[in-house]
């Protein structure tokens, strides 16, 4: 689909080497407009943000600014959240992803019990927020499965979001309606060469129809849509990311009642593994956040155990809001299952007990509930005089 | 709550303080009792979407002291009237108050209020016997609807949620006060003590601060002046301000032939 009704129309008028350009040739006077007007300038701002000459000279004043404005916004709390891998089945293959369908590994989808046994070693650490992971095989996890899936987590997490397939406007909202709260879909690389070198077979190859999910997702009336780009893939990282902000800007002005988040992931090892094209170094990764978050100040920020222990300390003051803790990415990786093969490595293992009093001990709150999916569900159809919550209950009512 | 001759009437309650502080942001809940307890507000307000009844620590409501200080459960992320409906009932169950400060946003990106979904909500929510206090823009007919539906207040904004702004809507919040009969909250975007005395200054019966306190170096500090800023702001108001002219007096009048 072309039409107006999509970011591909607009996408596809944007000069990848034009605005590659532009960033390059960003000049002190262009990034010092941005800092001094705190991203007022929109994507003009944020290309003199991303260029190298603030990488080499700005980045300190970026920091700060970043930090400002993260602290007015959200002030000094992180939310917390677990991805839940529930199947390591995959139609695709990607040359850089460990459940790419070439590679021989164990494949594992979780029954309900399975689940269940999940659900009880997360509720344990005290998550509400969930992630529901996949690889993308419409067989094997299809809407049906998905959707019992989130039926079963809502019963007992506040806040369930998923990363699957792209999926058609109607399965979202059939999933919406069973309490789905977010979905993440990361373009991966939005340079159509490099999208076409690494998704070598599978629905995935299909660029367009990957980039015009969000849109099907705000039509379906999504709460949350998170984007962003795998950074490994693609050489000028600068530029990807460009657009990846270009995709939020679109999005934000059409689905003005969703709220937006952002990751940063760098490529990391994996079965069947590829060398990053790209080396995005720490400095390269804060120049990111910092640039992202005077883009736009409300924007959520997300951080994966991906990153190592002191990383991720020391750029949560810089725009993070939002953490996995404790993650494992394998199906049934809480309850020991050793058997199935991750999707990639992570590099903070630290548990979320540690993780909570690392943020307490940087002056953060950690946040572990902050919506509770029975409001968007439960509000269009309970009774006007239901009891919502057992007497006993409220007495421990708790506010994190 | 009060022997105070200038105490605030609200619902069945009184008010010595006219401060009202929001509970998030704050780096741990120890702070903000302490932020709290300096700025000497008796009412603060909870987010039920960061309610959870099955947590058992970490709640902030340990931090307050309900004896002294009155929890006001807001709606903070619904985006209709429905979902506020809900969360209203559930806070009520929750926290055994009826007492609600309402907020409706569908734009997440600067919380701006639905007016249409609060005056919705409002009346819906008054009929099932809550005390309603709604956050809203600073549209002078609103805030009548809003009082004409049966709001115990009504909390325009200054500016921006968590803007710090000030009061950026001054000349609609004068509006406002002139006509309400309800008491008039300034919510929303004091960034500064001496915004929050300018809104009581001008007549407002109280103010709601957050992000000022919570994101400060010293949210304790913070919170003490603020306390003193709104009884300043108070005690001007209730001396008589000044007339601001934006004349000098002539000192040779040009009519001084007729006398």
């Amino acid at each position: 689909m072309k039409s107006m009704d999509s970011f591909v129309g607009e996408f596809e008028k944007a000069e990848w080497s034009e605005i590659s350009k532009t960033i390059i040739s960003a000049d002190r006077c262009k990034i010092e407009r941005a800092l001094d007007g705190e991203g007022a300038g929109g994507l003009e701002d944020l290309a003199a943000l991303l260029s190298p000459l603030a990488n080499q000279e700005y980045l300190e004043e970026m920091a700060q600014l970043a930090h400002q404005l993260t602290k007015q916004r959200f002030g000094k709390v992180i939310r917390l959240f677990a991805p839940i891998y529930l199947s390591n089945e995959c139609n695709n293959i990607c040359d850089y992803c460990g459940f790419s369908m070439g590679n021989q590994i164990p494949r594992k989808t979780l029954s309900n019990v399975e689940i269940l046994r999940e659900i009880g070693i997360l509720k344990k650490h005290k998550f509400e927020h969930v992630l529901l992971v996949t690889g993308e095989s419409s067989k094997k996890v299809g809407v049906d499965y998905l959707y019992d899936s989130i039926k079963v987590l809502n019963e007992y997490f506040a806040n369930v979001s998923m990363e699957v397939q792209p999926l058609k406007e109607d399965e979202y909202q059939y999933l919406i309606s069973a309490g789905l709260h977010a979905v993440l879909v990361y373009q991966e690389t939005y340079e159509k060469k490099s999208y076409a070198k690494h998704h070598l077979k599978g629905r995935k190859r299909n660029f367009d129809w990957r980039l015009n999910t969000p849109d099907r997702l705000g039509r379906a009336g999504i709460n949350k849509i998170g984007l962003g780009c795998l950074y490994g893939l693609t050489q000028d990282w600068r530029t990807d990311s460009f657009f990846a902000a270009m995709h939020l800007n679109y999005l934000e002005k059409r689905y003005w009642q969703t709220s937006f988040s952002m990751s940063f992931p760098r490529l990391r090892p994996c079965e069947g593994e590829l060398n990053p094209v790209v080396d995005l170094k720490d400095r390269d990764l804060v120049q990111l956040l910092c640039a992202f978050r005077i883009f736009n100040h409300e924007l959520e920020l997300s951080l994966s155990t991906r990153e190592s222990p002191t990383l991720r300390e020391n750029l949560l003051p810089l725009g993070i809001t939002t953490m996995s803790a404790g993650s494992k990415t394998n199906p049934g990786g809480y309850a020991g299952n050793v058997e199935s093969l991750e999707q990639f490595s992570i590099s903070d293992e630290r548990s979320p007990h540690e993780i909570q009093e690392m943020l307490r001990s940087k002056g953060y709150e950690p946040v572990w509930k902050d919506w509770d999916s029975s409001y968007q569900c439960l509000a269009k159809t309970l009774p006007k005089d239901t009891v919502l919550l057992d007497k006993a209950d409220s007495k421990i009512l708790a506010v994190s | 709550m009060s022997g105070n001759t200038d105490s605030l009437k609200l619902g069945d309650f009184e008010f010595d303080s006219r401060l009202f502080v929001g509970t998030g942001k704050f780096e741990s809940g120890q702070l903000f009792e302490k932020s709290v307890s300096a700025s000497g507000s008796q009412m603060v307000t909870v987010a039920m979407k960061r309610a959870n009844p099955n947590a058992q620590d970490d709640s902030i409501l340990d931090f307050i002291d309900s004896e002294t200080i009155k929890i006001l459960p807001n709606t903070s992320g619904v985006r209709d009237a429905k979902e506020a409906i809900f969360v209203a009932r559930m806070a009520r169950e929750a926290l055994q108050t009826n007492w609600l400060k309402l907020e409706i946003h569908p734009d997440p990106k600067y919380l701006m209020p639905d007016p249409i979904a609060t005056l919705e909500a409002t009346k819906e929510l008054v009929r099932d016997g809550f005390i309603i206090l709604p956050y809203c823009h600073a549209d002078p007919v609103l805030c009548k609807k809003l009082e004409d539906a049966g709001a115990a207040a009504v909390m325009p904004l200054g500016s921006p949620i968590g803007s710090n702004q000030g009061l950026q809507t001054k000349e609609f919040l004068r509006i406002i006060i002139e006509q309400s009969s309800i008491p008039v909250v300034v919510d929303a975007g004091i960034g500064a003590p001496s915004q929050a005395a300018e809104a009581m200054e001008m007549g407002a019966s109280a103010v709601l601060v957050n992000t000022a306190i919570a994101v400060s170096s010293d949210p304790v500090a913070m919170g003490d002046a603020f306390g003193k800023a709104v009884k300043a702001g108070r005690m001007a108001y209730l001396a008589g301000m000044g007339k601001v002219s934006k004349k000098a007096t002539a000192t040779s009048p040009l009519t001084s032939f007729l006398s």
